[in-house]
């Protein structure tokens, strides 16, 4: 899954689609994630990551992970779902 | 309680529940002519003169107006009602009573509504000399809750107490009553006396993604419970600690159909599986109404002033579905 | 001699295609001769127009939907207050309006902000579903009118009205029907969206005249100017206008503000019908958009709304310009994506 190329992310969380127009904004553990997915992490990297450096165990992060990547791409802000 | 502090009202009075107030010399609110015609019989066959009263109905300017509940007063039927009762001299008429809707938002209607019962206990005075001992303008009054479709909350619009007296005390006292033949003034708020002492505890069973990309929540408890979900968008807040960012949501309950929401939409910081909430505000028409399906009924716990628990109703077992049923003989025998 | 500065915070900035009266507020206000202004915005969405235009309003706030309540709101002011020592707010949209009133007391007392609005009770009465009340107490017509629930209530309509009739919302919107099918149409359609009632106007045939008038509270009309809509949008909304003269007009306006002792800035429409009886259709309790013609016409309501809630004596204006005009233009904004950005996730700009 990948972010599309020249989203626009700034400290404040506001996420903008130069492609669209569009803009939303996100608390700073979504930058935090939109920004190493934008580094090509993969989703392994960045449970290891976050349940490094934050207070959640695996299996919640998968749960919220799951439902944020969804988000991204149903905002397309990511590319679509993962093909078979 | 003697059966003499009890008020009898509604549209369906057995002969048999009649008798009963009758005998404890209840006070017997009117609903229709049968049932007059009927308790002038029982006064008869009972050599028992009745205290009673009727319920009058009336524009009061909020619509639609509840005429189906007693004597009309516009079209005479609640005068005329009076008279048979006054003329008759088998029963004791004690009362007027009226009971205006349910929710109003308009102080202004009971003022309407005190004014046109003054009015006919006046008439009353008039006509047979004999003085109303009693004004009941039942209940009616709004609790803080909002409404579903009103732009504004609750909690800033429904009118104060004060605001309720002064239209209807302002009525009564510019009626035109002689000052030491005042009626005593009776209320029956129901809603608006409980509704803001009870609260609904609740457990988040999961999130997901609606395929339009809404949020949804889905709790432990549904319109089974909070029945009157239907009604208000209750207020809704997470009982524990939880941070400044939030989520538009739907929140639904756990039965098995589409019609169970909580709130359409509300804006909750995100929850978790297993985290608490507080609805607030359900102390009236919610133990009354909710229904046996699904789930257990939860326990009912009452905090009293000294901030010390008691359990006032268990929680639904199903033995408390299964003492009431019955398994015909046939039945019985009937191998699984 | 120096003027005084006020600090004053203003809404509706939303100087759209139904504009809020925010924007020409704020013009009248920096053209004051009596005091300067520091103006703050209080906006409740992003793309009010008011928020990017930096020559009339200094900053920005995001404030809270009316819909979630008074304490949120008073929490919002309180903030903005700390920061900017507000004198004076003036609010100018109608579904906001009954939570500032609830606040005057809070706001005046405790936070020395001072807002010069209608009493709850005059808020009140002049509202729609109440306005045939109104018109009986102040002895001013109004098109008989009816509440209603259902749509089954509508073909007894016949009995009390004549069509064609309007079908109006709780809050806005308004059709004309010809038929009790069209009737049942509009109401389905008005009550998927305002809710109910709906309230049914007969109505009247003749031309529509517009005040915009300012009351000190103790019955004096401060300003008045009425005008006439010479071009309107497929909205409704004035685009062109002209004032007029109407001494009829403005002797009932006077006696609606003198017997209801209004307070603040109002807006009356009225139908003048070829008998050339005047019936009232509407009060809204606050600026119209196009109050600035009232400034054009030598009248600056804005500014007298002001130095009444300052306290100072202001005298009643005696005359204004008959024929003057008002056009309505569009003008593109160029804006940093930053501003958008800034307003979006800090509620400031
Ligand atoms: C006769 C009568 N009085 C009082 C009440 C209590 O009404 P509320 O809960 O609206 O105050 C009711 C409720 O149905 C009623 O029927």
């Amino acid at each position: 899954m990948n972010i599309k190329k020249n989203i626009a992310l700034s400290d404040s969380g506001f996420v903008f689609d130069p492609s669209s127009g569009d803009s939303f904004s996100t608390n700073p553990i979504g930058l935090e994630i939109i920004k190493l997915l934008q580094n090509g992490k993969s989703a392994d990297d960045i449970k290891k990551h976050i349940t490094g450096a934050y207070m959640t165990d695996g299996d919640s992060f998968e749960k919220d992970f799951y439902d944020f990547v969804n988000m991204l791409q149903k905002l397309k802000i990511a590319d679509g779902a993962e093909k078979k | 309680m003697p059966g003499s502090k009890i008020i009898f009202n509604g549209p369906d009075k057995t002969e048999t529940d009649l008798k009963l107030a009758i005998e404890n010399n209840s006070l017997i609110h009117i609903d229709h002519l049968d049932e007059l015609y009927l308790i002038k019989e029982l006064a008869v066959e009972m050599n028992k003169k009745p205290r009673v009263a009727i319920r009058v109905n009336m524009d009061t300017g909020v619509y639609p107006i509840w005429d189906r509940f007693g004597f009309n007063y516009e079209n005479g039927q609640a005068w005329d009602a009076i008279n048979k009762i006054m003329l008759n001299d088998k029963m004791e008429l004690v009362g007027l009573h009226s009971h205006i809707g349910t929710f109003m938002l308009s102080p202004n209607a009971y003022g309407i509504a005190a004014s046109k019962l003054s009015d006919l206990a006046l008439g009353i005075k008039k006509k047979y000399k004999k003085n109303i001992q009693y004004l009941d303008l039942g209940g009616g009054f709004a609790s803080k809750n909002t409404l579903k479709g009103s732009y504004l909350q609750g909690v800033d619009t429904s009118p104060t107490f004060d605001q309720y007296a002064e239209a209807i005390s302002t009525a009564i006292l510019n009626a035109g009553f002689v000052e030491d033949e005042l009626p005593l003034l009776l209320l029956e708020s129901g809603r608006s006396l409980i509704d803001e002492a009870g609260s609904l505890l609740g457990t988040v069973i999961s999130n997901k993604r609606l395929s339009d990309g809404r949020r949804a929540t889905i709790m432990d408890f549904g319109v089974n419970i909070l029945f009157t979900s239907f009604w208000y968008d209750h207020k809704i807040s997470p009982a524990q600690d939880f941070s400044q960012y939030t989520e538009d949501a739907v929140l639904y309950g756990p039965l098995c159909m589409n019609i169970d929401v909580i709130r359409e939409n509300v804006t909750l910081p995100p929850l978790k599986r297993d985290d608490h909430v507080v609805v607030h505000t359900v102390g009236a028409y919610n133990m009354t109404q909710w229904m046996q399906f699904i789930a257990m009924r939860p326990a009912v716990v009452m905090i009293d002033m000294n901030e010390k628990a008691h359990v006032i109703r268990n929680r639904e077992t199903l033995d408390s579905i299964e003492s009431a049923e019955v398994m015909p003989e046939y039945l019985k025998k009937f191998k699984l | 001699m120096k003027k005084k500065k006020f600090t004053i915070a203003v809404t509706g900035l939303n100087a759209i295609d139904s504009p809020g009266p925010g924007v020409p507020v704020i013009r009248a206000l920096r053209e004051s001769k009596h005091f300067d202004v520091r103006i703050i915005g209080l906006s409740y969405e992003a793309l009010e127009p008011g928020i990017y235009m930096h020559d009339l309003v200094d900053k920005t706030y995001q404030i809270p939907f009316p819909s979630s309540g008074i304490d949120s709101l008073l929490t919002r002011l309180k903030y903005i207050n700390d920061i900017e020592k507000i004198d004076l707010i003036i609010p100018n949209f109608d579904a906001e309006l009954f939570s500032f009133i609830k606040l005057v007391d809070t706001l005046e007392k405790k936070m020395k902000i001072k807002v010069f609005v209608p009493t709850i009770e005059q808020f009140e009465e002049r509202h729609k579903v109440n306005l045939e009340a109104f018109g009986k107490k102040h002895k001013i017509k109004v098109p008989y009118s009816r509440t209603i629930f259902s749509t089954a209530e509508i073909p007894a309509l016949k009995d009390q009205f004549t069509y064609p009739l309007v079908v109006k919302g709780k809050f806005y919107d308004a059709s004309v029907a010809y038929t009790p099918e069209q009737a049942a149409n509009y109401f389905n359609k008005i009550t998927a969206k305002w809710g109910l009632p709906i309230i049914i106007q007969q109505f009247v045939h003749g031309q529509e005249v517009n005040v915009t008038a300012i009351g000190d509270g103790n019955g004096n009309t401060i300003g008045a100017v009425p005008m006439r809509k010479t071009y309107i949008t497929d909205k409704g909304k004035a685009w062109a206008g002209i004032s007029i003269a109407d001494d009829k007009l403005m002797s009932m306006t006077k006696k609606m503000i003198k017997s209801s002792k209004w307070r603040g800035g109002l807006e009356l429409e009225i139908i003048k019908t070829a008998e050339e009886d005047y019936y009232l259709l509407e009060i809204n309790p606050r600026f119209p958009a196009w109050v600035y013609l009232a400034v054009g016409c030598g009248q600056n309501h804005p500014e007298a709304l002001v130095r009444m809630a300052m306290g100072e004596e202001v005298k009643p204006f005696k005359k204004y310009d008959i024929g003057k005009m008002f056009i309505r233009y569009a003008y593109d904004m160029i804006v940093e994506l930053k501003e958008f950005e800034k307003i979006s996730t800090l509620g400031e700009l």
